[in-house]
């Protein structure tokens, strides 16, 4: 009998702690229930986009405030955050939460404001949510091609809620948009946002915004994203719906 | 702000490239290191930079926020960004936030450095 060395089990392949926060790959996205009043007519089967799919400028844009005085832990602010993200946003614009909430690789749609009155249709992917953070990324057509990171950590003592946008503009209108006033609501948008956290928390405090162009140079073998610009999309929709509905109608 | 749980150490790959390992956490609070590593690989005459992750703990969404201005900074010196090591956990992360459109991803050590030193 030959003597037999134990063979050595194979290690274990350790599962990375931040597995369960990411999404997982999808090569486009896809919404599972529309909720009443959403329109998702730029979302499904489109892809995410990040920073470098872009057509404009890339830009990060940091807002944040201190809840001075407030309770609450980071996985507070998240948790609070992630539960009411709509009621935070201003006026004018809704976030239709997915049904599972802000978890990863879960679609959202949003329902946005436009000049003329036009609703932009659009939404976002949920890119990864741990305890203390959550980042969307958006979908080809929106206005900008990035993400968001909102986040929340201890700085001497306080607590900070934070938003962070890294973005370019989608296309070449989307980056005009931007110069002539995008950026100036944009900033607001998120201004406001920061605020209505931190009335939340019974704080009122002032948000500090940060604004770097980390890349000033436009791609211009982007352009070719505006075929899916949702704003031309959303427009066309609405002046179309009284066809669809006579269609509609004539079907009976 | 909490301090950063990463650690980074710069080598040199041939005639061109430099390598950085990056050990622990790639996270917001990594931006300081990572840059500080980014400047001791670009002295010289390096025209690649090279990541290697095999070490690489755990990252989160600002983590690959920082891949993408380290990457806009490198284009800009008309550097090259390239990497291995990457588990298929992270392969997949650069797959989803489409950071792989932009970075090459290698294998082996041998080879990106064998791709730093090509071009």
């Amino acid at each position: 009998m030959t003597e037999q060395t134990p063979q050595e089990e194979p290690m274990e392949k350790r599962e990375p702690r931040d597995a369960a926060y990411w999404a997982s790959y999808a090569e486009t996205l896809k919404v599972t229930g529309v909720a009443e009043g959403a329109t998702n007519i730029n979302v499904e089967g489109r892809r995410a986009v990040g920073p470098l799919q872009g057509f404009g400028k890339l830009w990060q844009k940091t807002y944040r405030v201190g809840l001075k005085g407030a309770e609450a832990t980071p996985a507070e602010v998240i948790k609070t955050w992630k539960e009411n993200y709509q009621e935070f946003w201003p006026e004018g614009n809704r976030f239709y939460a997915p049904l599972a909430g802000i978890a990863p690789g879960e679609v959202a749609l949003i329902s946005g404001s436009m000049p003329g009155g036009v609703k932009l249709s659009t939404g976002v992917m949920v890119l990864y949510a741990d305890d203390e953070s959550f980042s969307l990324m958006t979908p080809e057509g929106h206005p900008f091609s990035g993400w968001i990171t909102f986040s929340s950590f201890e700085e001497e003592g306080t607590t900070i809620a934070q938003a962070q946008v890294l973005m370019r503009a989608n296309d070449p209108l989307y980056e005009m948009g931007l110069r002539m006033g995008g950026h100036k609501m944009e900033n607001e948008m998120w201004r406001q946002t920061l605020e209505n956290v931190a009335t939340h928390f019974g704080v009122e405090e002032p948000v500090e915004t940060n604004i770097v162009c980390v890349d000033p140079k436009l791609q211009w073998s982007q352009y070719r994203n505006i075929w899916h610009n949702a704003g031309i999309r959303s427009a066309i929709y609405m002046m179309t719906a009284p066809f669809r509905s006579r269609g509609k109608g004539s079907e009976r | 702000m909490p301090e950063a749980q990463v650690k980074m150490h710069v080598r040199r790959a041939g005639d061109y490239a430099s390598i950085i390992d990056v050990e622990g956490e790639l996270t917001a609070f990594a931006e300081a290191v990572l840059m500080d590593a980014y400047n001791q690989a670009s002295d010289g005459q390096a025209r690649a930079i090279i990541l290697n992750f095999e070490d690489l703990e755990y990252m989160n969404s600002s983590g690959i926020g920082l891949l993408v201005t380290l990457l806009i900074r490198i284009n800009r010196e008309k550097q090259r960004l390239l990497t291995y090591g990457l588990s298929e956990h992270y392969r997949s992360i650069f797959q989803i936030t489409r950071l792989d459109d932009a970075i090459a991803i290698h294998d082996s050590e041998q080879e990106a450095v064998r791709a730093a030193n090509s071009a």
